[in-house]
C-alpha cells in the first residue's frame, strides 16, 4: 500500500464514521437511541440488515472458499429467502404492533419476566462471546499481510466503531452501514472488472468458466441425499432455513435493524430486499473467488497464500524441505498451465479427443500441485501450530495486493474494514440495547428518566465494545476461536428459536412451561454436545425441536395458560 | 420514559401503509412473497443449469 491507498483508506473510514456521528448526535430519549427516529426507508433497512450479517470475514474468506471449493457454499443460503418471508409474515407484525425495544421484551409480554431474561441472557452470552471475533478475524489477516501491528489494528478499529455507535445509537449504525455497504459493493465490483482484465487476452469469459468447470469449481447445486456431503440443496434449505429463522428472527442485532422502519411496509420491504439479493450476493462473491482461481491457473500463485508465515518458516528451515516443495509445486503448475492452454486450443479447434486428453493431463498436473501444497501446509502447521493450515483467507487479499492499481487497493482494504465496522456496530448496538432494556431497566432501575437510560445504554454499548477489544487482543488461535464461536452460536440459537416459535404458534403454553422447556432443552443440547460427534449445525434443529416438545409435555402438567397480550394477526 | 414499554398499549393498533406495498404491479403482500419465491426458484434453476453445463 502506498500513500494514495492510505489516504483512500483513512478518508473513507473516518469520513463515514464522522458523518454518521455528526448526523445522529444528540439523542435524548431511549426509543430514538435504540430504534432511531423510526423513519428509516426500506432500502436503508435492507442494506443495514445485509451489512450487519456480512462481516469482513464474508468478503475476505468467501472468495477464498470459492477458490478452494467452488460455488457449492452458495447452497447454505437457500433457506434464507424462505425464512425471511416467514419473518415478514409472522415475526415482524408482532414485534411492531407490540412496539417492543428488543425481541426478548416480546417474550416478557407473551410469557413472563423470567422467560424474557432467559432469552436476553442466551443472546448476550452467545453474541457477547462472538463479539471479539468480528474484530479479530479480519485484523489477523490484514495485519499479517500489511505488516501492521495486530494489537494496534484491533484497538484502532474497535475504538472507531465504539465512538460512533455510542454517540449516535441505532440511527448512526443504520446511516453508516448504508455508506459502508456502498463502499463494499463498489470495491468488490471494481475488483471483479479488474480481475476480468487480468485474465489472459485470448481467454474468453466462456473459456474461463470452462476452465473453472473443468476443475469442478462451478458445481453450485448438489441434489444428493448423501448425509456426508457438507453442502447440498437439502441441507441448505432445511438447515439454512433454521439458521436464518433464528438469526434474522430472534437475534437482536438483526431485529433492531428492521424495527427502525418508518412503518411495517418499510420493514417488510427491507427484509424482502435481503430475500431477493442474499443468494445473488453470495454467488457473486464466490464467483469472484472462482475467477481468481482461473487467473492463477495462468499466472503462478504462491504455494502458500499466507506469505508472511511461509517466508518466516523458510528462513528457519535448514533442511530445505519448503523450497523443495515449492519447486515441486511450480513444476506441476507450469505443466498444468501448458495443458490448459492445449485444452482451450483443442476446444476452439473442435478437436474433442485432443481436448479430453489435455484436460486429463491438466487434472493430473493439478493433483501433483495440490499434493505439494498440502504437504507444505502440513509442514508449516507442524513447525508452528499458530499458523493456520487453511490459507484460503489470504487468497483474495493476495490477489488485491498483486493485481489491483493503487487507490483501488486502499478502497478494497477500506471495504474490509467497513464490513468489520458495519457488523460490529450492529452487534454492539444490540448488546447495549438488550443490556439496558432487558436487564438494567427491567431489574435494576425501573423508574429513571429517558436521559438516564440513554446514558446507561451508551455505557453498556461502550462496555461491550471494550470487552470485544479485550477478547480480540487475547485471542491467538484464530481457527479454533472462529469454530468455537460458530459452535457457541449453534448451541444457543436453537433453544432461543424454540422459545419464539412456542410464543408465536403454541398459544396454550405458558411462561413456566416455556421457561422450564428452554432450560431443559439447553441442558440436553449441552449434554449431546459433550457426548455426540455430529455437525454442530444440527444443534440448531435439536435445540428448537426439544424446546417445543418439552414445552408441550410440561404444559400438560401445569395450570392452563391464558395469553397476556393479544397476538395480532399477520397479514 | 415516554411510555411504559411493558404495557401492551400499542397492541392491535393498525399501522399506516400496512396493506399497500407501494410497489408497481405488486399491490398485495401475497404477490410480493410469490414474486420473491419466483425469483428464488429462477435462481435455483440458473445455478442448476450452470452446474450441469460446466461439469465435465
Amino acid at each position: 500500500m502506498n500513500t494514495l491507498d492510505y489516504l483512500v483508506l483513512l478518508g473513507v473510514l473516518l469520513g463515514i464514521a464522522a458523518y454518521g456521528a455528526w448526523c445522529t448526535r444528540g439523542h435524548r430519549d431511549l426509543r430514538s437511541y435504540v430504534h432511531g427516529a423510526k423513519n428509516t426507508h426500506w432500502l436503508t433497512i435492507g442494506l443495514s440488515v445485509m451489512a450487519t450479517q456480512a462481516s469482513a470475514v464474508t468478503f475476505l474468506s468467501t472468495p477464498g472458499q470459492g477458490y478452494e471449493s467452488g460455488l457449492g457454499f452458495v447452497q447454505n443460503y437457500f433457506g434464507a429467502p424462505l425464512a425471511l418471508i416467514v419473518i415478514a409474515i409472522v415475526f415482524l407484525p408482532i414485534y411492531r404492533r407490540l412496539n417492543v425495544y428488543t425481541a426478548y421484551e416480546y417474550l416478557g409480554k407473551r410469557f413472563d419476566s423470567k422467560t424474557r431474561l432467559l432469552g436476553a441472557g442466551l443472546f448476550l452470552i452467545q453474541r457477547g462471546l462472538g463479539a471479539g471475533i468480528t474484530i479479530y478475524a479480519p485484523a489477523i489477516v490484514l495485519s499479517t499481510v500489511m505488516g501492521w501491528r495486530l494489537d494496534a489494528t484491533i484497538i484502532c478499529s474497535g475504538l472507531l466503531v465504539i465512538g460512533y455507535t455510542v454517540s449516535g445509537g441505532s440511527a448512526a449504525v443504520n446511516l453508516t452501514q448504508k455508506y459502508q455497504i456502498g463502499v463494499i459493493f463498489v470495491g468488490m465490483i471494481a475488483a471483479f472488472f479488474v480481475l476480468l482484465t487480468k485474465l489472459p487476452a485470448d481467454l474468453r469469459f466462456g473459456d474461463a468458466l470452462t476452465v473453472a468447470g473443468g476443475f469442478h469449481k462451478l458445481e453450485a447445486v448438489d441434489f444428493s441425499l448423501n448425509p456426508d456431503r457438507r453442502y447440498t440443496v437439502w441441507t441448505g434449505l432445511l438447515g439454512g432455513m433454521f439458521l436464518a429463522l433464528s438469526y434474522f428472527g430472534t437475534d437482536q442485532s438483526q431485529v433492531q435493524r428492521y424495527l427502525t422502519g418508518a412503518s411495517l411496509r418499510e420493514s417488510r420491504l427491507g427484509l424482502m430486499f435481503n430475500a431477493l439479493f442474499k443468494i445473488p450476493m453470495q454467488f457473486f462473491i464466490l464467483l469472484l473467488g472462482v475467477l481468481v482461481f482461473v487467473l492463477y491457473q495462468f499466472d503462478r500463485p504462491p504455494v502458500f497464500f499466507n506469505q508472511t508465515a511461509w517466508h518466516r518458516q523458510v528462513e528457519q528451515d535448514s533442511s530445505g524441505k519448503l523450497r523443495a516443495l515449492e519447486n515441486d509445486f511450480n513444476r506441476a503448475h507450469d505443466d498444468k498451465e501448458r495443458d490448459l492452454k492445449s485444452w482451450i486450443t483443442a476446444r476452439h479447434a473442435g478437436n474433442i479427443a485432443g481436448a479430453e486428453s489435455a484436460h486429463d493431463a491438466a487434472l493430473a498436473a493439478n493433483t501433483r500441485a495440490e499434493a505439494a501444497r498440502n504437504e507444505t501446509k502440513t509442514f508449516l502447521k507442524t513447525a508452528d501450530p499458530h499458523v493456520g493450515a487453511n490459507d484460503s483467507d489470504y487468497v483474495f487479499i493476495t490477489f488485491i495486493l498483486g493485481y489491483l492499481p493503487h487507490g483501488l487497493i486502499g478502497l478494497l482494504v477500506a471495504a474490509f474494514f467497513a464490513a468489520t465496522f458495519s457488523s460490529k456496530a450492529g452487534e454492539l448496538n444490540a448488546l447495549g440495547s438488550t443490556t439496558t432494556v432487558d436487564i438494567y431497566r427491567h431489574i435494576i432501575k425501573r423508574d429513571a428518566d429517558d436521559a438516564h437510560y440513554v446514558f446507561a445504554s451508551k455505557c453498556f454499548t461502550a462496555m461491550w465494545g471494550f470487552a470485544a477489544i479485550g477478547f480480540a487482543l487475547f485471542a491467538n488461535l484464530v481457527e479454533n476461536l472462529i469454530q468455537a464461536t460458530n459452535i457457541i452460536g449453534s448451541i444457543f440459537y436453537g433453544v432461543v428459536l424454540g422459545l419464539f416459535l412456542i410464543a408465536f404458534f403454541l398459544k396454550r403454553i405458558g411462561g413456566t412451561a416455556a421457561f422450564c422447556a428452554a432450560v431443559a432443552a439447553q441442558a440436553l443440547v449441552f449434554a449431546l454436545y459433550s457426548t455426540l460427534n455430529i455437525s454442530y449445525l444440527w444443534y440448531n434443529v435439536i435445540g428448537c425441536a426439544a424446546c417445543m416438545l418439552f414445552g408441550i409435555i410440561l404444559q400438560l402438567f401445569l395450570p392452563r395458560h391464558t395469553t397476556l397480550v393479544e397476538i395480532p394477526n399477520a397479514h | 420514559m415516554s411510555r411504559d414499554a411493558n404495557a401492551p398499549a400499542a397492541a392491535g393498533r393498525p399501522e399506516p401503509s400496512d396493506r399497500d406495498t407501494g410497489l408497481p404491479g405488486l399491490r398485495s403482500w401475497r404477490s410480493v412473497y410469490v414474486a420473491v419465491l419466483g425469483v428464488f426458484v429462477v435462481w435455483i434453476g440458473l445455478l442448476t443449469w450452470l452446474t450441469n453445463h460446466y461439469t465435465p
